[in-house]
Parts: C-alpha cells; sequence; structure tokens
C-alpha cells in the first residue's frame, strides 16, 4: 500500500499526493482563486495597551475614591480632634454658642435607636424569610419576595413623610398610651406622648431595615442542604421542628450575619430618623423622649455652621460614623460569606 | 404445603406473631406548636407588608389630589400663597441625575470591565473589597466627601456637587453587577473572537461587553434607582432652589430635597404638596425598577 | 493557497506543569493533517500553541519556534496579526450570540475595522458558500441569529466565519465531537474541498475521521508526538509499537 519509494517523511515536507479525484470534483462547490488578503498591515499593540491601562485605571480610581474618603473626613476633622481629643467622645455638652462640643447624645442615640428597630426588625424579618423559604406555596414566593424588595426601594424622605403624618400620630393617640399603662413601670416608657421621639425613629428604622435582614436570610437559608431537612423530618419532626433543628440551626451564622447587615445600615440612615427622632441632643431613658443621631445633626445642622470649629466637629461625627459602619459592614460581610462560601453578594440596595 | 389433617383445628397451624408496630402519636404540644408557628409567621408577613400597602395607600390617598398641570409646571409660590408646585425640582433633579450619570455610568462599567478581565488577581480583590466597603458608606458622609471636594472649592452650592455625591454611591454598585453580567459571558465566545484576530480591546467592547449588554443595563439601572431617590448627600452639595436654575454652578432644586423641607414645614399647603411630590418620585422610581424587572424577563440574556 | 507549517522543539507549560515535550513537525502545505491521541495527550494544547490561543490561559507560556510560511509566529509578530492568518474551530460550535448570521460570518472583518459593504457582501457570500451553509441560509441571512442554528449548521458557520478573514491555515479542534453524524459527513466533506486553498490541521478523538480526511497524520501521546508519518502507514503499517496499540484500540 505505501509507496516505499518515498522518502521517510518523519521531519520534512514530503511530496504532496493528488487528491482522490472522485470527490474533488463535485461541480457545485466552486471555490475561487485566492486573491490577496483583505486585512493585510501592520497590526500595532498600543490600543490593547492602552485600554488595558485605561481599565486597571478605573480600578485604582474605585481605590482611590476611599482614600478620598478618608482623607477629607481625617483632615476636616483635624481642628476638632486637637481642641478635644478623645473626650470629645464622651461629652454631652453640644454648645455651638460657647464652641463646646460633646458628641455622646449622639452616639447614645445612634445606638438606642438601631438597636430598638433590630429588636422589631429581627423577629419580623427572620417570619419573612421563614414563611417565603420553608412554607409559602411557590407560586407566592415570587411576588411575596418581590414586594419585600419593593420595600428597599422606597428612598428614605417618602419614608420619613409617611412617619411624620402616619406613624407619629397613631404612635401619639395609641400606641404610647398603652405602652405606657402597660410596661410604663420599666421606666422606658414614661414622660409626655409627643409621638416624635425614640420610639418612632426605631419604628420606622425597623420598616426601612426589613427588607435587607430577611433578604439576605433568604439567601442563606436557601443555601442550608435539602438532606439537612430530610435528615430531620426522617426522625419524625413537625414542619416547624424541621425548621428550627435543620434549617435556622444551620444557618445561625448567616443570619446573624444579615442583622448586622441591617445594624449596619440602621446606624447610616439619615433622612427618616431625622423627621421623627425630635432632633434634640439629650440622653434619656424613656424611649418617649425625643433623641439625636449622629447621621441627623450632621443633615440638621452642617449647613448652618458657622465657625471652623463647630464643622470640624460636625466631620468628626461623620468620620466616628464612616468607621463605625465600616466596621460592622465588614464583620457581617465575614458571618454571611463564611455561610454562603462566597457566592455573589445582591446588590444590596 | 404441609398436609394438614382437615379435622384439626387451628392452633396445629403454626402461628407467627407478627409484632404490631405502634407509631405513637404525636403529641397534642408539638402539634400545636407547629401550627402556632405557621400561624406566627403569616403573621409577620401581614406586619411586614401592612407598611408597605400603607405607605402606597396614603400615597395615593394624600398626593393624587395635588398633582395637576400647576404642580408640574410651576415652581414654588412664596409661603402662604397657596398653587405652585415642583417644576424646578423635578427638573433640577434630572439635571443632577444626569451629571452622576455621565461621572458614574462609565466609570462604574470600567471598573466593571477590569474585575473580570483584568481583575482576576490579587489587585482585582483588593477592587473587590473597596467596592464593597464603599457600598456601606452612610450616604449623608458621601456628601461631606462632595462638600470638601468640591463645594469648598467652588465657594458654593452647585448641581455638579449633588452630581459628584451621587457619581460616587453610584460606582460601586455599578462596578459589581457589571462584573458578574461580565463572568457570566462564556470563555468560548471570546476565543472565538481572540481566533479570528480581533484584538482584546475590541473583543471585550464588541463582543464580551455587547453580550452581556441587557444585564449591565439592569444594573446601572439599578444603581441609578438607588440614587434617584436620595436625599442626604444633597443637603449640603445641591442645597436646594425655590426657582429655576439652568446653571450647574448654583444651588440647584431637586425633587427629594424639597418633599424633605416641605415636610418639615408648619404650612399645610406644603405638607400637601410634599405628599404629591412624594408619590412623583414614588411612580418614577419604583416604575424605573419594575421596567427592568419585565426587560430583564423578556429581553434575552442571549449567550449567558 | 496554504502554506506550510513547521515546528521546532516546541514545549509547553502550563504554570509548572509541562504539557508538550520537544515537538518536531513539518506540516505539509495544502493538506489535511490530523492529530490523534488519546484524551490529556496534549493534542489540543499543541494546536492552540499553533495559533497562540495557549497564552489567553494564564500562567500558560511556551518555549521552541514555529513558522507558519515565513511568518515567525514567536519571535517578532503580534498574535493579533498572526491570528488573522491562522482561523481556528472550536470544539463546541460558539458563533456569537447577539449577532446575526450575516454579522457572524463578517465579525472578523468588521470588527478589524473593514468596512466597505459590497465587499463584505461578496465575502459573506464567498465564505458561506465554501462552508456550505449557503442554500440553508441564504434567506434569512439578517434576520436569524447565530445561535438559533442546529448544531451542524452552527459549527459550519463558524467555519464560514473563519474562512472570512481568509487565513492561509485552518486549525480545528475536534470540530465534529459535539455533532450528529450526518454533520459530521458533511463537514468532513467540506475539509476535502478546503485542503485545496488551504492547510489544514485537525485534531480529532475519531481514528477513523483521520483515515478518512487526513493524508498525514500525527500520534500524540502524554505531551509527546511518537509518529508523523502518512495516514496509511500510520493504521496500517505503524513504525512504534505504541501507535499500533492504539489504533489497533489496545487501549486509548
Amino acid at each position: 500500500m505505501s509507496n516505499q519509494a518515498l522518502p521517510r517523511p518523519r521531519f520534512s515536507a514530503p511530496e504532496p499526493e493528488h487528491g482522490p479525484s472522485e470527490h474533488g470534483s463535485k461541480a457545485a462547490l466552486k471555490l475561487e482563486t485566492r486573491t490577496t488578503p483583505l486585512l493585510h498591515g501592520k497590526v500595532s499593540e498600543i490600543p490593547d495597551a492602552a485600554f488595558g491601562w485605561a481599565m486597571r485605571l478605573c480600578g485604582v480610581a474605585v481605590v482611590a475614591l476611599l482614600g478620598l474618603i478618608v482623607y477629607q473626613l481625617v483632615v476636616g476633622s483635624q481642628l476638632s480632634w486637637h481642641a478635644f481629643g478623645w473626650k470629645f467622645f464622651g461629652q454631652s455638652d453640644w454648645n455651638p454658642v460657647e464652641d463646646q462640643y460633646g458628641a455622646l447624645p449622639f452616639i447614645f442615640g445612634t445606638i438606642v435607636s438601631s438597636l430598638l428597630s433590630l429588636v422589631i426588625a429581627v423577629p419580623l424579618s427572620i417570619g419573612v424569610a421563614v414563611f417565603i423559604t420553608e412554607m409559602c406555596p411557590v407560586r407566592l414566593r415570587g411576588i411575596l419576595s418581590f414586594t419585600t424588595e419593593l420595600l428597599a426601594a422606597i428612598p428614605s424622605v417618602v419614608y420619613g413623610l409617611w412617619a411624620i403624618f402616619v406613624l407619629v400620630p397613631v404612635l401619639r393617640a395609641y400606641v404610647q398610651p398603652f405602652l405606657a399603662t402597660t410596661l410604663g413601670w420599666t421606666g422606658l416608657f414614661s414622660g409626655p406622648p409627643y409621638g416624635i421621639g425614640m420610639l418612632a425613629a426605631g419604628v420606622i428604622l425597623a420598616i426601612m431595615v426589613i427588607p435587607i435582614i430577611s433578604s439576605i436570610t433568604r439567601e442563606v437559608l436557601t443555601v442550608v442542604p435539602q438532606h439537612q431537612r430530610e435528615a430531620v423530618l426522617a426522625l419524625g419532626a413537625t414542619r416547624w421542628e424541621m425548621i428550627r433543628m435543620g434549617v435556622l440551626r444551620n444557618a445561625r451564622a448567616g443570619i446573624v450575619g444579615a442583622i448586622i447587615l441591617g445594624l449596619g445600615r440602621a446606624l447610616g440612615e439619615t433622612m427618616a430618623v431625622t423627621m421623627v427622632i425630635g432632633n434634640r441632643p439629650e440622653i434619656a431613658k424613656s424611649l418617649f423622649a425625643p433623641g439625636y443621631t449622629m447621621a441627623s445633626v450632621l443633615a440638621n445642622e452642617f449647613t448652618e455652621a458657622t465657625g471652623d470649629l463647630y464643622l470640624s466637629a460636625l466631620i468628626e461625627i461623620g468620620l466616628a460614623l464612616f468607621f463605625v459602619t465600616i466596621i460592622v459592614n465588614a464583620l457581617a460581610r465575614l458571618m454571611v460569606w463564611s455561610v454562603t462560601r462566597g457566592q455573589p453578594a445582591r446588590g444590596i440596595a | 404445603m404441609p398436609e394438614t389433617n382437615t379435622n384439626s383445628t387451628a392452633a396445629a397451624i403454626p402461628q407467627i406473631k407478627v409484632p404490631q408496630f405502634s407509631v405513637p402519636p404525636i403529641s397534642l404540644r408539638r402539634r400545636v406548636m407547629d401550627h402556632v408557628m405557621t400561624g406566627v409567621s403569616v403573621l409577620t408577613v401581614a406586619l411586614v407588608l401592612l407598611p408597605l400597602f400603607a405607605i402606597f395607600a396614603y400615597l395615593v390617598f394624600k398626593g393624587i389630589g395635588s398633582i395637576n398641570l400647576a404642580f408640574l409646571t410651576q415652581t414654588p409660590k412664596p409661603v402662604g400663597e397657596p398653587g405652585g408646585g415642583m417644576a424646578n425640582a423635578i427638573v433640577g433633579s434630572m439635571v443632577i441625575l444626569g451629571i452622576a450619570s455621565l461621572l458614574g455610568v462609565p466609570l462604574g462599567i470600567g471598573a466593571g470591565i477590569f474585575l473580570s478581565e483584568y481583575g482576576r488577581n490579587r489587585y482585582g480583590d483588593i477592587v473587590r473589597f473597596v467596592s464593597d466597603v464603599l457600598n456601606g458608606v452612610p450616604s449623608i458622609v458621601i456628601g461631606i466627601v462632595a462638600y470638601g471636594l468640591v463645594v469648598m472649592r467652588q465657594k458654593h452650592f452647585s448641581a455638579l456637587a449633588g452630581g459628584v455625591a451621587l457619581a460616587i454611591m453610584m460606582i460601586p454598585t455599578i462596578a459589581r453587577t457589571t462584573e458578574q453580567m461580565l463572568l457570566l459571558v462564556p470563555q468560548a465566545i471570546r476565543e472565538a473572537s481572540y481566533g479570528l484576530g480581533v484584538s482584546r480591546w475590541r473583543t471585550t467592547l464588541s463582543i464580551t461587553l455587547r453580550t452581556a449588554t441587557s444585564g449591565v443595563i439592569t444594573g446601572v439601572m439599578l444603581a441609578f434607582a438607588r440614587v434617584a431617590g436620595e436625599t442626604a448627600p444633597l443637603l449640603f452639595t445641591a442645597f436646594g432652589n425655590q426657582f429655576w436654575n439652568w446653571k450647574t454652578d448654583q444651588p440647584t432644586a431637586a425633587l427629594s430635597l424639597q418633599i424633605f423641607t416641605y415636610a418639615i414645614s408648619p404650612f399645610d399647603e406644603w405638607h400637601r404638596q410634599a405628599w404629591a411630590g412624594a408619590l412623583v418620585l414614588i411612580v418614577l422610581i419604583v416604575g424605573a425598577v419594575a421596567a427592568v424587572r419585565i426587560a430583564v424577563k423578556h429581553g434575552t440574556l442571549a449567550g449567558a | 493557497m496554504g502554506v506550510g507549517i513547521t515546528v521546532e522543539h516546541l514545549n509547553a507549560f502550563y504554570g509548572k506543569t509541562q504539557a508538550l515535550f520537544d515537538i518536531n513537525i513539518v506540516v505539509a502545505q495544502n493538506h489535511a493533517t490530523a492529530l490523534i491521541g488519546p484524551s490529556g495527550c496534549g493534542k489540543s494544547t499543541f494546536i492552540r500553541c499553533l495559533n497562540r490561543m495557549h497564552e489567553t490561559i494564564p500562567e500558560a507560556r511556551v518555549e521552541g519556534k514555529v513558522h507558519i510560511g515565513d511568518l515567525s509566529v514567536y519571535n517578532g509578530t503580534s498574535a493579533t496579526q498572526l491570528r488573522r492568518r491562522v482561523g481556528m474551530v472550536f470544539q463546541k460550535p460558539n458563533p456569537f450570540p447577539t449577532m446575526s448570521i450575516y454579522d457572524n460570518v463578517a465579525a472578523g472583518l468588521k470588527l478589524n475595522g473593514f468596512r466597505n459593504r459590497k465587499q463584505l457582501d461578496e465575502v459573506v457570500h464567498k465564505s458561506l458558500h465554501s462552508s456550505a451553509l449557503w442554500d440553508e441560509v441564504k434567506d434569512h441571512l439578517h434576520k436569524k441569529s447565530g445561535a438559533s442554528l442546529s448544531g451542524g449548521q452552527q459549527q459550519r458557520l463558524c467555519i464560514a466565519r473563519a474562512l472570512a478573514v481568509q487565513p492561509e491555515v485552518l486549525l480545528m479542534d475536534e470540530p465534529c465531537s459535539a455533532l450528529d453524524p450526518i454533520s459530521t459527513g458533511k463537514i468532513e466533506e467540506l475539509i476535502f474541498q478546503l485542503k485545496e486553498q488551504y492547510t489544514i490541521v485537525i485534531v480529532t478523538h475519531n481514528m477513523q475521521q483521520a483515515a478518512r480526511v487526513a493524508e498525514f497524520t500525527g500520534f500524540f501521546l502524554l505531551g509527546k508526538m511518537i509518529e508523523f508519518d502518512k495516514t496509511e502507514k500510520i493504521f496500517t503499517n505503524p513504525s512504534d509499537k505504541r501507535t499500533e496499540d492504539y489504533v489497533t484500540g489496545r487501549f486509548g
């Protein structure tokens, strides 16, 4: 079969054989002889390199943004820092007239309003998440998750508007008197029921953080493997017992992460809180009393700040708020990541 | 089968005693608990949906009566006079959002392209981490930064400053969603393009980005919707304005700012207009979010 | 006319792992050369070294010399320029999903800046004829997307797309492995005709396909090229025992 006369074609170009002619004469397919190729000319490497650097620059810009934020805050707060040092965060005297600034009332207000909002929001969010992932008929799932996400799309100022004219009157007329009579002995619900105050801020904040906590909790619950649920059911558990032992227990870390993420959001929330908290820099035990948060004082007084020390004190509050939210958010993401193993986080509205 | 004597009694046939599996009934307490918790869950859903419906109901109820042509075309009247509108605020918002988009969208998409095409390494991880950190910064703090960057330099409030603040908020969101959409494009598509002798930058823009277009647009629209309702960063950047302003270097009105100012004022007339403004704002934002959801469902994310 | 390919002392690496060991080969112009061998033996890596696609994988590198015609692949030519002279068809058909059939075929030219509408029409027409797809799509050139065709049609579309750039060499990485026998037959017929214009290197898992389609065959094993000879000889009278074991089915 093989032509022995042909040299061993190991590493050299062999003699071209005539192609099998019976296949080559398909009349329908007439390949034309090649002309000079349409694409000739040297290809420059420059556009590629330039594009690569432009994209890298965009990436650098993101990091630079963070640096810019830190820089602006640190530089702006220098005056106040040199004037008060660490005592700034321990004093409660906020007196622009005498140029005396202490941030304690705002820190107190931020913490109390945020914690109060979590107390209300966490059971509700987990309940909603559990319902949607474990109990809900499949057809309803999409609608319910869409509507809870819709809550996240409402702007803060609209929440505030509704809170002023709807929530606060309800609190003043019904809720606060009720709380005063039933739980007044705790000291948390004393004083005149203005409606406006820490309680209102806590409630409206709760409504605003529910979407975040519930959507992350939903993700975390979905990731729990099906065999965990089946194992508990196989032991004869009721559905609620299965949820408690097979799902919630497994998702604990992630749920805590979701809660902390909600806390991060609550800490930085400005408009709705400003509109209902009363804006009085006082530390009080009662939840009926007006208060003031770090974000609110910035919103209210930044443009009124006459004098450099005043402005610097406000910027220092902004710096503190920045650091606190960064740390809280980083902690939260770490916990959520440990459960979902780095699946891309959905855009947190 | 052993032969049996038909006369024998049944006792002669060997009887195998079959053990009875008796399943103890689930205790009443556990069953009740199960039903109670189901009820509690339904209750939480109702409690969460209640404010949602209440807000929308009040918006429509209180706001719809005040939306008329005058509202949409006139500027605010002096305190005490009835009438007037928020036309300047609606336009002002559009100007500020336009500036924000011009600054934020290209940078955001560029950062997203960096993350997906050039950033599958340590440097990309740093940018990714910083991006997520930026997403969590309170919007009022961003307002402070824009104030220092633009307002202090220019010695006046401006739409530009407001646009800068909102752009800073848009960039991390757009970068992350763009990255995710680009990563969904199969590597085979890029290889097909390289195989044809198409340069890398051309491949990235005309093939990879083009394939992921609908997803990238979704991400941009969601970032847009998020900043469209923001008030805090505008408080000391755009500052607000009761009159028309066509220059980008003067204080500018914005819908969200106007709602805030009117809501905390003591005038009933302004309260009425605040509701109307809020309704307009919500309609625009929710409309955008819903439109994006529908477009993504019906449009093809071809190639993904 | 196609050109010949000369490969000297080619070594390829994925990071620290070496995938190809000292490959030396001369591919004849205007002929079809098949590369066979068991899975993971380096045939795909080899073929991707010929048009520098191997480097698109992070941490991959190549040592050695490759000449395509008079062009030195690894010394001085930009990868982009090289790939305009060497076309590639991949294992799984990958038409551009957002583009119509016309745009798919014209993509190589349009994306490289070529704009002349009339000439583009001509090239698309010729390429679709060359890949025997014209009759099936001539009525929907602009309306149907590339991804709406059947598997065999998509692969022929990819061939037309590769041909539109007028390369001199056509590299095919298991082009028929994802297709049904009828489509495979059509594409094998195509390769027969394309040989007259192009140099074809085809990686295949299917020994019978190599025997049907190629004049020359190279047998790869564990990153080394064991034997390279005329197809007839490889299949009827191979020199190396390992080749014989593979083609007779003792392993693989």
